[in-house]
Parts: structure tokens; C-alpha cells; sequence
């Protein structure tokens, strides 16, 4: 090799003190230049420091960030659903405070200070700059504030801290909706940084964590603006100079209909379930109800670990979206889609009868699909099935029509797929195919899969949100809006309305069938729940197995654990013709659909329709 | 003849040097005591910096294990390595605070520049120290251009800092390995002329706006003369003696900005005057000078060039830091060793320093 030979020329003892000479050679540079360093230091330490003391003793220019105020969150109507309410605490400037233990027993005569909250403060002290101000008391009353302020004098070295802080008047008939804000974690401080935002929020302390206010947070949070000001070399401020002030959030307006998000709270009355109202001619969602609910204003001011794990652990879980994040079997509030497909597919005619025994049998294969009523319906067609919910011809058309076919067409609908609502929390539910399941379970499509799906069971999965949205295709006859919260915000005190976000419609071959289905959903309300209402309207409930019952076994309510009930489900709209109200219910575990979550979606669209003041609102 | 004494003592067995342990963990010790103060007194940063202290001083001890006769066999592969990083960096790095520094890896972000000033140093001592020294003229062409290409790579994310630091830990095994003074004086003049092509065709503009503002910090007092003025305030108003450790009214009342980091030698003045600055600079130049104590007695070329190229690097870090907070050189980003908050600099520098070490204990026979 011949880098071998050069090797051989290397003189050693000549390289190694040619190598000490240089080394010395550089340390003595190093030398050199450290003392050219020191002689700078000596300069500004030494022979400027007068110069250097006095100006670090002068009054100094200090900059500081002024946070602006957060937007506004208002319902349809104007209602104030989330507003920033002014709080006040005491603060002391720890070295301005000759003796602590003594100020504190002199503030208590007048304002009550508690043994925790004093020893939290002797605590702190410890570790705070003692510059810097340091709370002795939180959220103070306006009593509290007014009879410090007359006392003032006596206390050098404590003040009164006013601030803004985010409260939710309506608490948890809204959380799921407008989420909530809290303090501004490392992990927001990453993310804002990532997206260069951070240098927005130099003074801010909030930031949106859920729901509304964190997917709206660009237009909520607003541009800070800053201040500076003169301070001496203690810290105080001695005057302001300049202030940029900062450009408070844009107020949003939701197409939320708050009196009525309050009614379907009231009828869920704290059973687990979830209720949602969209207007269907705009996607525009007036109400969305999850329940259980929690009080989103004790994450404003800091949760304790205690009441959040006991959230956590909850075994109704609370804090979870039902309405957008529920997977819930559609169960038989998918027949009237089903057989909207059945007519296009022309599987069957608006003529068709099918004999109902109370089973239906796979050709060739022995298993018996029950249906509900064990003794059937006898002959029905397309109308009579929707009306009276009859399995067996809904297990017929599947058979005939297939998975491929209903997944396709329920895609169109929106379901498996997120809707793409205004708040993160969603999920996108299931609509099984075949090549889902060979990917998730590595297995073949059975028909059998199909028959459970043609009731609504089976794999398919839905979010209460999903419902909604599907029946209002359907009852719109196929135009589709993206569901949405947000209605319009301001800007310049004008007022922008958010443009409609309309997607292409679903066109049928036959567009008579979208009305034969809305009648049979007419029929529907009109024979049960609704015959006496002052409007019309449409409706098909669902009743879904949480789980199986053995063949030839019967299910009695009674005999089962609670959390293994049925699922109660009801979609309904109103009026039949242009309709403007939307819902889809869902009651976990309540039994059946009729009967459970019926009442709720009449007395909802009751509130709705028979308002005095409804034609104003739109 | 001297009888090599066979009996090593543990921190012999252990690989580690201990004058320069001791000088490392004086300086990581002092170094608390002012974070402690910078922070604001946030026991939270004091905990993430011991813990990386912890994890910088277990990377040195791994790293003083391994012989450098392997860093010599590896030095080409490693510094291609870095060099494709590099360009990756260059086409797909992440884009922070306006430069583009960061490779993310999936799982985590990673500065190849980082690497680069390791790399560097290890594949020059290995370049030139196959040739008889001192090194011919036409192999000192050939080392031009290893040096020029991660040099220019770096500087072009933009980060100047690091790109100086570079270079110059290339720059010191050439001199160390007895470039003719012919030449470095020329290479010198040749810098000086080549000065005026840099500030107008290559500097970007914040890089200008740093350098004038040096000249005359008071010309924008608000903006960019801002951290220099308020840090040679801070420095100033020490005196001989500090205000007191906690006492430092410019870095307490956040005058001082990057008052952890960058611009930590700021308090250091501040709170313990031209004392604790000498304090500091003797501590500084004590490793310095064990650094090349332990380069002259290692036995190959490259084990001298590489430890001596290490160690004057460490000073270029002190002389760049503590010049750009005192006012006479421009702002570039490089910390204050051992001493600024921070990571990704320490690991860097304590491998460095593990690989001295490794230098001192590896060889093959002990002095006498």
C-alpha cells in the first residue's frame, strides 16, 4: 500500500518537538488574547464602573408585553356564551416588606388570610425573586379589593392585581362545544413555536386546549401589544413611556341555538348520551349535547389532580365528545338510507313485498336472522318496513344488494369519515367494507357481515354527529353542507358571516326516491311519537344490541347488566316540507329507541318549531 | 533504563484523567450557581440542567474507552457521513428561527453541525498526519478543501458561529502540525484581503446589522444594540468585586436578555465582578493548559493533532463568547462552555473532552 511507505518517512522525535514548540507557541496566544479579554473586563469594570453603576442605577427602559383580550364567544342569538371576567388578587413585592409575619397578621384583621395560603406564601418566598411580586391571595371579592384599597397605606409593599380571566356562564351545558381555555403548557409552547407564534403570546397566559376555543384559537387570541416603561433599579415602575395598545381577539358568533342546547340538556338530565340539531340548509349546527357533562371553568384556574382523575376515572366518562367522538351502531335509523339504496340499485320497487315470518334464512344456510317482533310483520313493502322497522326485508336487501354497494353509497353520506366539524375532537367512525376487514382482521367478507349490516349492526359504527348529518342529506334530498359551528365573527366591529362550505349533492338516477323514503319517515312520526304534534315532521328510530343475544334466546331489559343494554337512537326532522331542524339522539344503554329517545327528539322539536319567535331566527 | 511503572491506578483503569476532571466539574459547579441566579431561581431548570450534566459526563466516560487509533480508521467514513447530513440538511432541514440547522429524524430533532465539530477536527489530524511533518504545499491543497466544504455548508444555513468554530478547529491542526510560518502569515494576509468580498457579496444582512452594531451599539438602542448595551451594562456595573450572587439588578429585573444561555457571562460580571471573571478565565485556561499538556505527550501525530486541535477549539468558544457579551466582537451564537444552558453544546464538548482522555490514558507506554 503505498501510504505504508510515506509512514516510513515520518521522522518521529522531529514531529513530536515540532509539535511542543507550536503547542507552547499557541498557549502563549492563548495567554495573549485571555489577557486582552481581562483588559477589556478590567475597562468596563474597573475604569468605567462609575459610568456603568450609574447607568445600571438609572432609570431603565423595560419592555413589557400586554396580552390582549380574548375574543368572545356569542350563540346565534347574541347570547354571551363565553366572556373574560375581571379578577383581582393581592400581590407583595416581597423586599419591599420589612417583616412578612407581621404584615400578615395585620392583613388579617381586615381581610381573612387562611393558614394553607400562609404557609404556601412562606414557602414561596424562598425560591422567588425578591423583586418580583408574589400572590398572597387569589381571586379576591370586590368587597375584599375595596376594603384593602381603603387600607392601602397601611401596607407597603402590597397591591391589587387586576386581571382578565376566561368564564363560561352556561358551565357544562356547553363544555364539550366551546372547550375550554387553561395555562399555557410546555407542550402549547412547543407547538407555538414551531409555527412561529410564540412571540404572540409573550404576555398571554391562555391558551384554547379544547373544543371551540382551541380550534378557533387564531381568530380568539389576538396581537399583543407592549409597553414601555421606566423603571428604576428596584424593579418600580416609575413611568410609562409608550404603549402600543395590544388588538383584542375577534368575538365569533356560533350557529348555536343556546335555549335550546339547555332543553336537550335538561331532557338528557345527566344519562349518558348525546343529542345533536343541525339546520340543514346550512350544516349549521344548533345544538350538540354530550352527557355527562363537566364544569369546563374549574380547568380555567387550574384543575386539581384530585377532581381530574376523578373525571378521568369516570366510568361515564365525561370528559369525552359523544357527540362527535361516541361510535355508536346505527341500528335501524339507517333503514330509510338503506332502502333509498335499494331503489336506486332498483333491488327492490316501491311495490316490492317481502314475506316476514319473524326470521329470515341465508339461502342454503340454516342460521335464522330474527327479527325483532318473534312473529313477524307478514307482507310488507318499502314504506311498511320503514314504519314498522321490519328486519327481515332490510336482511333481504342487503343479501341482495351487498357490501360493496352499501359501502360506496354510505360513503356519500359521510359516514367512516370525519365530517370535518369546526372542533378537533372527532372521530371518523366505521363503515366497514371488504377490504377493511381483510386489512384489520385478515379475513374474508362473509355474508352474514352483511346482513347485520343491513340493520345498522355489525361493524358499522357511527358518531351521533355522522346521524345528524346523513338524515339531513336525506331530508335536503342530497345536498350537502360540512356541519359547522362557527357562523360568522367580527372584524372591525363589522360583523363577516362565515361563507357556506356546500359540497357537491348526491344525485340519484331517480330523484322521485328521495321522496318515497321522507314520506315513509313522514308515516313513521305521524303513526307514533308525533301524531298529535302541531307540525310535521319525520322520524325512524333504532334500537342497538350492545350485545349478542344467543340464538333462539330471548332479551328481556331486566335481566341485563345496565352498561349492556340496548342503545336507544331516534333521527328526526321537522317541518316534512323544507325542513329546518335536524336531530339525531342517542341514550346509551336506555333501552328502546322508540320509547327511550323518542320523547327527547319531540319535546327538542317541539321547543324548536313552536317557538313564538321562530320565523325571526334563521 | 526507566522500568515503565505497570501499576496504573483506577482512574488510569477507569480512562480518566483526573486534573482535568477536576478542572470540568469546578467549572459545571460554578456554572450552577449561576443558572441558579440567571433563571430567575427556577429550581426546574436547575434540575434539567443537572440532569444533563449527568448525561454529558457519562457520554464523556463512554467516550474515553474507546482507542484512538479507532477514531483514525473511522475519520473518513464519519465525516462523510456528517457531510451528507449536512446536505440533508440543506434540502430537507427544519426551518427555525430563520435558519436552517435541524434534521428532524422522526423521533427527534439533530443539528449535524454538531456533529461536524467533532468530525472535523478528527478527520484533519487524520488527513495530515499520513504525510511527514511538517506538511507539504500540495497536501496543504488537499486540506484546504476538506475544510472548505462543511465550512461553507455550515456557514450557508446560516450559523455563523458554529461554522467559525469549524473552521478554525481545522485551522489549528494545520498550524499544530508545523505549517512554514511563510505560509500562515500568508494565509493571514490573504483572510484580511478576502474581508471586504465577504461583508458585501457573502455576510447576510443580520449578520451586518450585528457587526455595525458592534461599532455603535448606541445607534439603536431599542433593536439590535439592545442585548450588547444592556450586557455591558450588566458586566460594567459589577465592579471589582460583583453586587452578590441573587444581587444582579440587570440580569434579576430581565434587562439582560438570553441571560441563561448566550449571555450568561453577563451575570457572571455582574454578580461577581473582574474576580469572578478571572476566577473563571483561570479555570478556563487551567484546562486549556492541561489540554495541550496531555496533546504534547500523546505518541502518535494524530493523537497530538487531534487533542491539541480539541483544545484550542474550546478556547475559540470562550474567547468568541465572552468577546461578543464584553463588547468587542460581533453577536454570534456559540455558548459559554460548560457554563450556558443548554444541551446539545455540552454533550458536543464533553465528548471532545472524552476523547482527550482517551488520548492520555490509551497510550502505550506511560511517561517516565
Amino acid at each position: 500500500m503505498p501510504p505504508k511507505k510515506r509512514i516510513t518517512m515520518h521522522d518521529h522525535a522531529a514531529e513530536a518537538s515540532l509539535f511542543k514548540r507550536r503547542a507552547l507557541f499557541t498557549f502563549c496566544c492563548v495567554v495573549i488574547l485571555m489577557g486582552i479579554l481581562l483588559l477589556n473586563l478590567y475597562h468596563l469594570q474597573i475604569l468605567s464602573y462609575k459610568d456603568y453603576a450609574t447607568r445600571s442605577n438609572d432609570n431603565r427602559i423595560r419592555v413589557v408585553p400586554i396580552a390582549p383580550s380574548r375574543g368572545l364567544i356569542y350563540d346565534r342569538n347574541g347570547v354571551l356564551l363565553a366572556e373574560n371576567r375581571p379578577f383581582y388578587s393581592l400581590e407583595m413585592i416581597p423586599e419591599q416588606v420589612k417583616n412578612v409575619d407581621q404584615t400578615l397578621d395585620q392583613l388579617n384583621k381586615i381581610i381573612p388570610i387562611t393558614a394553607d395560603e400562609r404557609e404556601d406564601l412562606i414557602k414561596a418566598l424562598k425560591y422567588h425573586r425578591r423583586f418580583k411580586p408574589l400572590t398572597i391571595k387569589s381571586r379576591l371579592t370586590e368587597e375584599q379589593v375595596s376594603v384593602f384599597s381603603v387600607n392601602q397605606y397601611k401596607f407597603p409593599g402590597l397591591l391589587v392585581e387586576a386581571g382578565l380571566r376566561r368564564y363560561y356562564p352556561y358551565g357544562a351545558d356547553l363544555t364539550h362545544v366551546l372547550g375550554y381555555v387553561g395555562r399555557i403548557n410546555s407542550k402549547d409552547r412547543s407547538r407555538l413555536e414551531r409555527s412561529d407564534e410564540w412571540k404572540n403570546y409573550a404576555g398571554t397566559k391562555y391558551i384554547g386546549k379544547q373544543g371551540l376555543e382551541r380550534y378557533y384559537e387564531p381568530l380568539l387570541h389576538g396581537t399583543p401589544g407592549h409597553l414601555e416603561e421606566e423603571v428604576n433599579n428596584r424593579g418600580r415602575v416609575i413611568r410609562t413611556l409608550k404603549m402600543t395598545p395590544p388588538v383584542p381577539g375577534k368575538d365569533i358568533y356560533l350557529t348555536l341555538d343556546l335555549k335550546l342546547q339547555q332543553k336537550a340538556v335538561e331532557l338528557l338530565d345527566g344519562r349518558r348520551g348525546s343529542v345533536v340539531a343541525i339546520d340543514p340548509r346550512t350544516g349549521g349546527i344548533l345544538a350538540m349535547v354530550s352527557s355527562p357533562s363537566y364544569d369546563p371553568n374549574q380547568f380555567v384556574h387550574g384543575i386539581s389532580s384530585k377532581a381530574y382523575s376523578g373525571l378521568l376515572n369516570d366510568r361515564s366518562r365525561p370528559l369525552i365528545n359523544r357527540a362527535t367522538q361516541g361510535q355508536y351502531a346505527p341500528a335501524s335509523t339507517i333503514k330509510p338510507l338503506l332502502a333509498l339504496l335499494g331503489l336506486e340499485e332498483k333491488a327492490i320497487t316501491p311495490k316490492t313485498k317481502v314475506w316476514d315470518p319473524g326470521f329470515w334464512q341465508i339461502p342454503g344456510v340454516e342460521r335464522k336472522y330474527r327479527d325483532w317482533k318473534r312473529w313477524g310483520h307478514g307482507w310488507v313493502d318499502v314504506k311498511a318496513a320503514i314504519v314498522e322497522s321490519c328486519d327481515i326485508f332490510f336482511y333481504e336487501l342487503a343479501y341482495k344488494v351487498g357490501i360493496d354497494k352499501i359501502s360506496n353509497f354510505m360513503d356519500k353520506f359521510g359516514f367512516g369519515e370525519r365530517t370535518g366539524i369546526d372542533i378537533y375532537e372527532e372521530s371518523p367512525g366505521l363503515m366497514p367494507s371488504k377490504d377493511w376487514k381483510r386489512i384489520r382482521y385478515n379475513q374474508p367478507w362473509y355474508i352474514g357481515d352483511s346482513i347485520s349490516v343491513g340493520i345498522g349492526q355489525g361493524y358499522w359504527t357511527t358518531t351521533p354527529l355522522q346521524l345528524a348529518d346523513a338524515t339531513a342529506i336525506l331530508a335536503d334530498d342530497g345536498k350537502r353542507y360540512t356541519p359547522h359551528l362557527l357562523k360568522a365573527f367580527t372584524d372591525d366591529n363589522k360583523l363577516i358571516e362565515k361563507p357556506l362550505d356546500e359540497k357537491p349533492p348526491i344525485v340519484l338516477k331517480n330523484p322521485n326516491n328521495w321522496r318515497i323514503i321522507n314520506d315513509a319517515m313522514m308515516d313513521t312520526a305521524n303513526k307514533s311519537r308525533f301524531t298529535d304534534a302541531k307540525y310535521t315532521a319525520a322520524m325512524k328510530t333504532g334500537t342497538a344490541q350492545v350485545f349478542s343475544v344467543a340464538q333462539d334466546k330471548k332479551y328481556v331489559a331486566s335481566e341485563v347488566e345496565e352498561h349492556l343494554r340496548d342503545n336507544a337512537l331516534i333521527v328526526a326532522y321537522a317541518p316534512y316540507k323544507n325542513p329546518e331542524i335536524v336531530l339525531a339522539v342517542v341514550l346509551e344503554n336506555a333501552g328502546w329507541g322508540g320509547k327511550n329517545a323518542g320523547p327527547v327528539a319531540r319535546a327538542l322539536l317541539d321547543e324548536y318549531m313552536l317557538r313564538d319567535d321562530r320565523k325571526q331566527v334563521k | 533504563m526507566n522500568t515503565p511503572s505497570h501499576r496504573q491506578n483506577i482512574w488510569q483503569k477507569l480512562h480518566i484523567d483526573l486534573p482535568l476532571l477536576l478542572g470540568i466539574l469546578a467549572l459545571m459547579g460554578f456554572g450552577l450557581f449561576v443558572i441558579y441566579s440567571a433563571s430567575g431561581e427556577s429550581m426546574a431548570m436547575m434540575d434539567r440542567q443537572l440532569l444533563r450534566m449527568g448525561l454529558a459526563l457519562i457520554v464523556m466516560v463512554v467516550v474515553a474507552q474507546i482507542n484512538p487509533e479507532v477514531l483514525r480508521r473511522w475519520a473518513l467514513p464519519i465525516f462523510i457521513t456528517g457531510v451528507i447530513l449536512l446536505l440533508g440538511v440543506h434540502f430537507f432541514g427544519e426551518i427555525n428561527k430563520g435558519a436552517q440547522r435541524w434534521l428532524n429524524l422522526g423521533f427527534m430533532e439533530f443539528q449535524p453541525s454538531e456533529l461536524m465539530k467533532l468530525a472535523f477536527p478528527i478527520t484533519m489530524a487524520w488527513y495530515i498526519s499520513k504525510f511527514p511533518l511538517p506538511p507539504k504545499k500540495r497536501y496543504l491543497a488537499g486540506a484546504l478543501i476538506i475544510l472548505a466544504v462543511p465550512t461553507l455548508l455550515i456557514a450557508s444555513q446560516p450559523d455563523l458561529g458554529t461554522s467559525i468554530l469549524v473552521a478554525s478547529s481545522g485551522i489549528f491542526v494545520l498550524f499544530l502540525a508545523g505549517t512554514s510560518w511563510t505560509i500562515v502569515l500568508t494565509a493571514i494576509g490573504s483572510v484580511l484581503a478576502f474581508l471586504p468580498i465577504l461583508w458585501f457579496f457573502l455576510m447576510h444582512d443580520y449578520q451586518r446589522t450585528r457587526v455595525l452594531t458592534l461599532l455603535n451599539p448606541e445607534s439603536d438602542p431599542l433593536g439590535a444594540g439592545y442585548h450588547i448595551i444592556q450586557s455591558k451594562i450588566a458586566i460594567g456595573s459589577g465592579g471589582l468585586w460583583g453586587k452578590g450572587w441573587l444581587m444582579g439588578s440587570q440580569s434579576q429585573l430581565e434587562f439582560l436578555p438570553e441571560r441563561h444561555t448566550d449571555f450568561i457571562f453577563a451575570v457572571i460580571g455582574e454578580e461577581f465582578g473582574l474576580i469572578g471573571s478571572m476566577f473563571l478565565l483561570s479555570l478556563y485556561i487551567y484546562i486549556i493548559g492541561r489540554g495541550l499538556i496531555i496533546a504534547s505527550r500523546a505518541q502518535t501525530s494524530f493523537a497530538r493533532l487531534l487533542a491539541g486541535s480539541i483544545t484550542l477549539t474550546f478556547f475559540v468558544y470562550i474567547f468568541v463568547n465572552i468577546g461578543m457579551v464584553s463588547g468587542i466582537l460581533p453577536v454570534v451564537g456559540v455558548p459559554l462552555p460548560l457554563i450556558s444552558y443548554g444541551g446539545t453544546s455540552m454533550i458536543t464538548l464533553m465528548i471532545g473532552f472524552g476523547i482527550l482522555m482517551s488520548i492520555h490514558t490509551h497510550r502505550r507506554f506511560i511517561d517516565r
